[in-house]
């Protein structure tokens, strides 16, 4: 039963990263971009963690505990740099 | 090691919920039309997936595997401290392109809006 629970979150947030990298395509504005980026990073944080349970071991804690934080950095200094010219003023 | 029919049904439960947030949030950014509409969508729904996943996990890794840990409970709280200041920065963002100061009320106070002024200076801050 886990196996088939973990196959359909699986499905349900790669789907989700397609449909993410389709308004990063698509999206008329930076904010849009930034946004499905930032979103993109959550979705990779779920599926490390469901890769985690699937392969029954507690390494990928760090992975995901590390690209969470890269993700939010990197998504206020995209807003930063957008906003002001600058990341560091 | 043998596992019960509930533990099992609980932690699929879980990961069952996980899955229909995610997808709903990363539905929702094509679904809706406007910027900040589509800022509603992944903020909410996806942290609320990923938080699901993370007590599916920790459930798994207690009951299952028999050791209890408290690196979810700190993603889970990084996760829920960061959402909120992402989409301030994005929605800031796409008012300072958007959004014309004229549009804005009044701020009530000494100094404009901070995506259109510069921050104001202290006078007693040492050079």
């Amino acid at each position: 039963m886990i196996t088939m629970a973990l196959t359909f979150a699986f499905a349900c947030f790669g789907l989700g990263l397609v449909l993410n990298l389709w308004r990063i395509a698509t999206g008329p504005d930076s904010a849009d971009r930034i946004l499905a980026l930032d979103t993109m990073v959550i979705n990779i944080i779920a599926l490390l963690i469901l890769y985690g349970i699937w392969q029954g071991t507690a390494v990928y804690y760090e992975a995901s505990m590390l690209v969470a934080m890269v993700g939010f950095v990197s998504t206020v200094a995209y807003c930063r740099f957008v906003l002001r010219g600058d990341i560091i003023e | 090691m043998e596992t019960s029919i509930i533990i099992e049904g609980v932690i699929a439960f879980f990961l069952v919920i996980a899955g229909i947030f995610g997808i709903v949030g990363s539905f929702g950014m094509i679904k809706l039309t406007e910027t900040m509409q589509r800022l509603h969508a992944p903020t909410k729904a996806t942290t609320l997936g990923v938080g699901g996943v993370l007590i599916a996990s920790m459930l798994y890794f207690f009951l299952v595997k028999g050791d209890f840990s408290f690196h979810e409970l700190m993603i889970t709280l990084f996760l829920f401290l960061t959402a909120p200041i992402s989409a301030h920065f994005i929605a800031k963002t796409y008012m300072q392109a958007n959004t014309r100061p004229t549009d804005l009320p009044e701020t009530g106070g000494d100094y404009g809006w901070s995506i259109y002024d510069d921050p104001p200076v202290r006078s007693d801050t040492p050079e």
